[in-house]
């Protein structure tokens, strides 16, 4: 044993405990898991909280002094951002400025037109302010931050935007800052507007950025009640003086006292911006996610089989997402702190740390077998992916481990990162995910259970003795055929995948909740960073209240100087014309004017006024001239309050003569609140007039397009279509069940081997029985009516009855009555009553007696039929069967014996057993029958003794044995007049059959309508058959054969020793030897168009070209032993022992899609055609869309469903199938697949 | 509906593969856009600091034939590796399912966003370690000889397309002119990203090649 297998079985060991251990205690291990997780996260708190929005840090304005660049360790709150100096420092001087006193001669534009011509003079004053002292003489070119130019692109703001120079900006660069510009201006408000952008906007506009305070602030409007405007002069200053700003300081204040200011000014603040998300940012952060949604979703997409699917994708994803989170909490534990954007690389971590292993865990432990302990499933499914799981687990890490050597700091903190996920990852996996999963597996088995309690209950106690059944089992109507008609509750139905998307969109409404998360989200965004969100709207609320409530046209609270308020002034006069000259600011005698209309007022929001603008005004201002404030800061010194009072006088002089042709606002007040109002009116009757025409416009091009009966039921035409496809899951309609199998019974032991070649079905049992059962349909099943009366199907019609009854019990017991009843007659049907002693006890004590019995059970074949009979005389089927058997049995009287077991032994027993008599002497009791051959009406059965024997499948005689081999025939093939026999010890014998005289159609089955059968070769019952070993090849294969297959004039064979050989049918000549699988073979499909397929316990499948012994593809589909293979023209389909059924490209040998079946079903596969495949389930069957891979339905067989697996599957020519079922044969006829065959 | 009629059923295959390989070629055209658009707006990161208003624009400030040039060659990649498969007899089938897929998109998309985002120390720094993610992107999700082999030369070839280009004047990358550091930065990502490219776009064709036969067989049922 090598290192590496020794560590693979401790590690295996290892993960079957923790599994153990996890299945066992699921709440304290998810207790403990939870507290680890939080624990871990537990570092995250001091992380700042994600987000764009500027931070804020004070400090006084006298001990300022410039921060250092290094780290200073003990500085208490100081934010590590606050070091070195900032871009800029603001000034802002605030100026508030009214006409006052108010006249009623004033028109409206008089509140802003002086106003504002005063900011001229005031920027006159500040540029030319010069501080002198021992230091030298500074003004404020020395200071201020000088730009160069705009940024490209930004033409359009040239001409406001200072271009050079000192950045210093007021609302007089609306006009150049020329004092002459602005008088000749006619409308002062259209110049401002113009530049501003349509439409929506959240960012800074230009006139924030002009008049330093929020729009609605200014006062700058023709309803601007208060008569006060304010705007600022906004000076940035690229290093910092005191002395010279406090010299500039005290000069204004000097020259604009503001009497009642008592804004404080010791404090400046530093305002820190991170890095903000352009568009350009988000598409690819927007893709990133998309990527990662898609990556997540066609991951837990994957997950099947459980009883929540959606319950352990969320596990799976809060595994990943957790672990992401333990990995930043630990690292930010030891001291690591994060540098890298959190956002940007959040989907590469979880790509990295990937769902796969979660996903490898589900499925495996899904694939254990279903009747283990919880606990053992998990602990088996566990260890079986414990390999992978590490094997992958160190590749990641390595992987990882090399980019960490790269020495990129930024990958290196990824990795970082990427390690302690995959580890904390792993340990969710292993604790968190694992109990989830047993939980989850816990309540599939409850609700398994409680699903099947309902069925069981109504089961027949298993075998009891000589009852009758028909007594026993309730079924719906007392007839003999026990017809399942399964309730739609219990079948499984699969819709497309677009469909059940719809349906599962339309169940949940889940668009619709979407957009409302989605509306919900963006509006609690938009409050969330508008500046002008609820709180300062709220405030606003407040303010304006308070004056409504006030009478008085001027007076205002003087706390709420700065909120615009609609009140009832009235802007009247408009008449005095007078175009007035520059006034020349007369600074000292504004200060009496404070009893006016308008009175000015400081407030505390005025001291920090610039906390009212959108925190994107500062980035916007500088990016206009291309300097980034992402990751700077910059500081805010305290604003300059000034106080501008204007005489009416000057208000008038300063006048355009088109002012008063300015139409006073109309309605006062009331129009005034409208006015704002009514924009939104508009606004919301015009989204929802859109709205509306949109509505109509899909409901238009609804009815267009879609087709008038669109919903109504019934299909016009023919065939359905896959969405017609029921789907009972969702709750829509299902359809009237189709399928109903139709249970033939009979023999008594578990049935070995099924053969068929179209017109009859042969079934032997463990027992030895051979039963011939009448397998052509020509018809639907209506027709079986039709079919009873046709001659051929003789005596079976009538006696429908034997199929129907499940007479096995009672056969036994009628078995000694047999013995008397026998006839004698040579006709004995087919069936070798020869049980092996370990089989059944009874008959091993009579052996005599089996030798008569046989033939009559063999012989009903009128299994289709009988059903038909049944629905003429459900009641008594009693009485029945002894006449009906005399009467209809006219055609030959040999045959009727078949027994009619089922209702009345005893009335039966009499006629069947006649028969057998006849045959005994040949048949041989000893062994039991391993293979099974039918072509025309001889049966070729292979005994485990060796022995080769042939049967007339009609009359039920040996017609001749063959005893030359000794090892047992493990497999037959019968083509034309061959029969291959392959044998236990890997020899393989070619006999010939040879009639004595020549052949002609068997009377029995010679309707003419059969043309479309293969000329099979038929017997006549006087021919003397004879089969002679023409050839013996001794070591065909070293080990036991396993397959044997012969079409085309070949015939293969497969063996344990891993080989597959090619022999030419006519002279048993060996053309190939076929290698290329690493196990043995376990399943052969070849055809008549020469295509061979293999299929071994290696879980390969080989594709062989059968002319020239190459091998076309080999592929792995399977973890285990491939058990089924067949094709179509198309595809190769196969099954294996892990439940999968695989369909593979059959030219380019790609696997185009498998299916996961549940766990223990059966292996049996069926073409029915080419789009149609049958598989075996636990005492199901189920009919899958091989285009699509959707479960079409589910057939249950009975209702004593579990346990019993279909092994052997059979597909006739009629679109029927035959499957075995315990000791019962069933036979599934699917109506609807023969519209599909033409 | 009628049927193919048996004789004519292979005509009927041949025409639905040609439709489908149109549908297939389109939709890999697509994601080839989308991908060098997004890609393109990671690169114009780098060498813009601040975004004016109008970033919109800058989407699509290289030449406009860029987009339509990589998805055409997204197209031909992703057909051309199920196509060279199947020549070569050796189907793929490492790690085919969508899931993959995602994964292996959304580490080219990371790969482009490191070499656009992180700051190297020198440009052999870079070249390597793109190098190493890769080959690293190729043995994580293709893992075929095929794979590796039109990867390199493919990148290869458009390499040398580029500088061409460049050289010639035809192309200034981003509408910048090329100084020569911004020059050698470029040459040194350009191979590996296009290699990843490759991959990933094989990685994609192949797995829309596997619908493929679903395909026309649903065609064909629906007739």
């Amino acid at each position: 044993m090598t290192l590496r297998e020794q560590l693979r079985e401790k590690i295996s060991a290892a993960f079957y405990r923790h599994g153990l251990l996890c299945a066992s205690y699921p709440v304290p291990i998810i207790l403990f898991t939870s507290a680890s997780i939080l624990t871990c996260c537990y570092p995250l708190l001091r992380l700042p909280l994600p987000g764009t929005g500027p931070v804020e840090f004070t400090t006084g304005v006298r001990d300022y002094s410039v921060p250092s660049h290094e780290p200073q360790g003990d500085l208490g709150e100081r934010p590590d951002w606050y070091r070195g100096p900032p871009v800029a420092y603001i000034q802002q001087v605030l100026v508030k400025a009214a006409v006052s006193p108010w006249d009623s001669s004033l028109v409206t534009v008089d509140v802003f037109r002086s106003p504002l011509s005063r900011a001229f003079s005031l920027l006159e004053e500040i540029r030319n302010h010069v501080h002198s002292d021992s230091s030298g003489i500074r003004s404020l070119e020395t200071l201020c931050l000088q730009v160069t130019g705009l940024f490209p692109g930004l033409r359009r703001m040239q001409s406001v935007l200072p271009e050079h120079g000192c950045l210093l900006v007021s609302p007089g660069n609306y006009w150049q800052n020329q004092r002459e510009l602005f008088d000749s201006d006619p409308d002062l408000l259209k110049t401002i507007q113009k530049h501003e952008p349509k439409g929506l906007h959240t960012s800074a506009t230009l006139r924030d950025l002009l008049f330093g305070v929020p729009g609605k602030y200014t006062g700058v409007s023709h309803y601007n009640r208060k008569r006060v405007v304010t705007y600022t002069i906004t000076l940035v200053l690229s290093s910092y003086d005191a002395r010279f700003l406090g010299s500039l300081r005290a000069r204004l204040k000097q020259l604009h006292p503001s009497a009642n200011c008592s804004l404080r000014d010791d404090h400046m603040v530093h305002v820190h911006f991170k890095e903000e998300i352009g568009i350009a940012e988000l598409i690819p952060l927007v893709t990133t996610y998309i990527i990662l949604f898609a990556y997540i979703y066609f991951s837990t997409r994957k997950i099947d089989m459980v009883k929540s699917k959606w319950g352990l994708a969320l596990a799976a994803v809060v595994t990943v997402l957790s672990s992401l989170l333990m990995s930043v909490g630990l690292c930010t534990l030891f001291g690591l702190t994060p540098t890298l954007n959190g956002g940007e690389i959040f989907p590469y971590l979880v790509v990295v740390i990937g769902l796969e292993n979660v996903l490898v865990l589900t499925k495996s432990v899904v694939s254990t077998p279903v009747d283990l302990e919880v606990k053992l499933r998990i602990a088996q499914g566990l260890s079986n992916e414990s390999w992978s799981i590490m094997k992958n687990m160190a590749t990641e890490l390595c992987i990882i481990l090399i980019g960490y050597f790269t020495l990129v700091p930024a990958i290196q903190e990824f990795c970082l990162f990427a390690v302690v996920g995959l580890v904390s990852d792993f340990f969710l996996q292993m604790f968190f995910f694992t109990t989830v999963l047993s939980i989850d597996i816990r309540r599939m088995e409850l609700a398994d259970l409680n699903r099947r309690l309902p069925a069981e209950a109504g089961l027949p106690p298993p075998k009891p003795g000589p009852l009758r059944p028909r007594e026993v089992p309730p079924p719906p109507r007392p007839s003999p055929h026990t017809i399942t008609l399964q309730t739609p509750a219990f079948r499984n139905l699969r819709l497309p995948k677009r469909l059940r998307v719809v349906y599962f969109l339309a169940r949940t409404r889940l668009a619709q909740r979407i957009i409302m998360v989605g509306t919900v989200i963006w509006i609690g965004i938009l409050v969330y960073t508008d500046p002008a969100g609820i709180r300062t709207y709220l405030a606003a609320q407040v303010s304006e209240q308070s004056p409504l409530g006030d009478p008085g046209g001027g007076g205002l609270p003087p706390h709420l100087g700065v909120a615009p308020v609609f009140r009832g002034g009235d802007p009247t006069s408009t008449l005095s014309i007078h175009p007035a000259p520059d006034p020349t600011p007369l600074p000292e005698n504004q200060s009496q004017g404070h009893h006016g209309s308008a009175r000015i007022t400081w407030g505390a929001e005025d001291e920090e006024g610039w906390r009212r603008l959108s925190f994107r005004h500062w980035p916007s201002l500088f990016s206009y001239y291309n300097i980034t404030l992402a990751k700077r800061y910059i500081s805010i010194l305290p604003v300059i309050p000034v106080t501008v009072h204007v005489s009416p006088q000057e208000a008038i002089e300063t006048r355009h003569p088109q002012d008063t042709r300015h139409p006073p606002p109309p309605i006062p007040k009331v129009s005034a609140d409208l006015q704002t109002d009514l924009t939104l009116y508009k606004v919301a009757a015009l989204g929802l007039a859109a709205g509306v025409l949109l509505v109509l416009l899909l409901f238009c091009l609804y009815r267009v397009l879609c087709p008038r009966n669109y919903g109504q039921n019934g299909v016009a035409h023919g065939r359905r279509r896959r969405g017609d496809l029921p789907c009972d899951d969702y709750g829509y309609s299902p359809p009237v069940s189709e399928i109903s199998p139709l249970l033939l019974r009979g023999h008594s032991m578990d049935i070995e081997c099924l053969a068929s070649d179209g017109m009859l079905l042969a079934s032997c049992c463990l027992a030895g029985q051979i039963r011939v059962w009448d397998a052509q349909t020509e018809r639907h099943n209506i027709d079986f009516v039709g079919g009873a009366t046709e001659p051929e199907c003789l005596g079976s019609e009538a006696r429908g009855p034997s199929v129907s009854g499940d007479g096995l019990s009672e056969e036994e017991d009628s078995y000694p009555l047999r013995h008397r009843t026998a006839p004698a007659r040579p006709t004995l049907f087919t069936d070798q009553p020869d049980l092996t002693p370990l089989i059944d006890t009874n008959f091993t004590s009579q052996p005599p007696s089996h030798l008569s019995t046989p033939p009559r059970e063999g012989f009903d074949f009128g299994g289709l039929v009988e059903r038909a009979y049944i629905e003429h005389e459900p009641p008594s089927n009693s009485t029945y069967p002894s006449p009906s058997s005399a009467s209809s049995s006219p055609p030959s009287g040999a045959q009727l014996q078949r027994r009619p077991s089922l209702g009345d032994a005893a009335a039966f027993l009499t006629q069947e057993r006649a028969s057998t008599a006849g045959t005994q002497a040949t048949a041989d009791w000893e062994s039991s029958v391993w293979a099974m051959e039918l072509r025309g009406n001889l049966i070729a059965a292979g005994r485990s003794s060796g022995k080769l024997e042939l049967w007339d499948a009609v009359e039920g005689s040996l017609r001749c044995s063959n005893e030359d081999g000794v090892s047992g025939i493990t497999a037959l093939a019968f083509l034309n007049n061959r029969i291959v026999a392959a044998r236990l010890n890997g020899s393989l014998d070619f006999f010939t059959v040879e009639i004595n005289k020549p052949l002609c159609l068997l009377q029995y089955r010679g309707a003419p309508g059969r043309g479309s059968m293969p000329p099979s070769p038929c017997y006549s019952s006087e021919d003397v058959i004879s089969c002679q070993l023409t050839r013996s090849v001794q070591c065909a294969h070293q080990k036991p054969i396993t397959v044997l297959r012969a079409a085309a004039g070949r015939v293969v064979t497969g063996s344990q020793d891993h080989t597959v050989r090619i022999y030419r049918l006519e002279d048993s000549c060996c053309l190939f030897t076929l290698q290329g699988h690493s196990g043995g073979i376990t399943a052969i499909y070849i055809d008549q168009t020469m295509v061979l397929a293999s299929g071994g316990q290696d879980g390969a499948i080989c594709l062989w070209d059968v002319l020239t012994g190459s091998r076309v593809s080999h592929v792995y589909g399977h973890r285990g032993d491939v058990t089924s293979l067949v094709c179509t023209t198309s595809c190769v389909i196969s099954s294996g022992l892990d439940d999968l059924i695989c369909i593979w490209d059959r030219s380019t040998g790609i696997k185009l899609y498998s299916i996961q079946q549940e766990v223990g079903c059966g292996a049996s596969l069926g073409v029915i055609s080419e789009s149609l495949l049958v598989t075996g389930g636990q005492g199901c069957v189920s009919f899958w869309d091989l285009n699509f891979g959707d479960l079409l339905q589910t057939v249950y067989l009975g209702q004593s469903s579990d346990g019993q697996g279909v092994r052997q599957l059979l597909v006739l020519d009629n679109a029927a199938i035959v499957c075995d079922f315990g000791s019962e044969l069933s036979l599934v006829y699917v109506p609807s697949v023969l519209e599909k065959l033409d | 509906m009628s049927h193919c009629a048996p004789v004519s059923l292979r005509t009927c295959l041949t025409v639905y593969l040609t439709t489908n390989l149109g549908i297939r070629g389109a939709m890999l055209f697509s994601v080839g856009v989308f991908l060098a658009l997004v890609l393109n707006l990671l690169q114009v990161q780098r060498n813009v600091t601040l975004f004016p208003p109008d970033v919109i624009s800058s989407i699509f400030s290289s030449a406009w034939w860029v987009p339509p040039c990589c998805g055409t060659a997204s197209a031909i990649i992703g057909l051309l590796y199920p196509c060279i498969d199947s020549r070569l007899g050796e189907p793929h089938k490492f790690k085919r399912e969508w899931s993959s897929v995602m994964r292996c998109v959304a580490v080219f998309v990371g790969i482009n966003h490191a070499s656009a985002k992180v700051d190297f120390a020198n440009n052999v720094q870079l070249s390597l370690t793109l190098a190493a993610l890769s080959i690293g992107l190729w043995w994580t999700f293709d893992r075929s000889r095929s794979g590796f082999g039109l990867g390199v030369s493919i990148a290869l070839l458009a390499t040398l397309a580029t500088q061409l280009l460049v050289y010639n004047g035809v192309f200034h990358y981003q509408g910048l002119q090329y100084t020569s550091p911004d020059f050698l930065y470029i040459r040194s990502w350009l191979p590996c990203i296009f290699f990843a490219g490759v991959i990933t776009m094989g990685n994609i064709g192949r797995q829309l090649a596997l619908y493929e036969y679903k395909f026309i067989q649903e065609k064909t049922h629906q007739d």
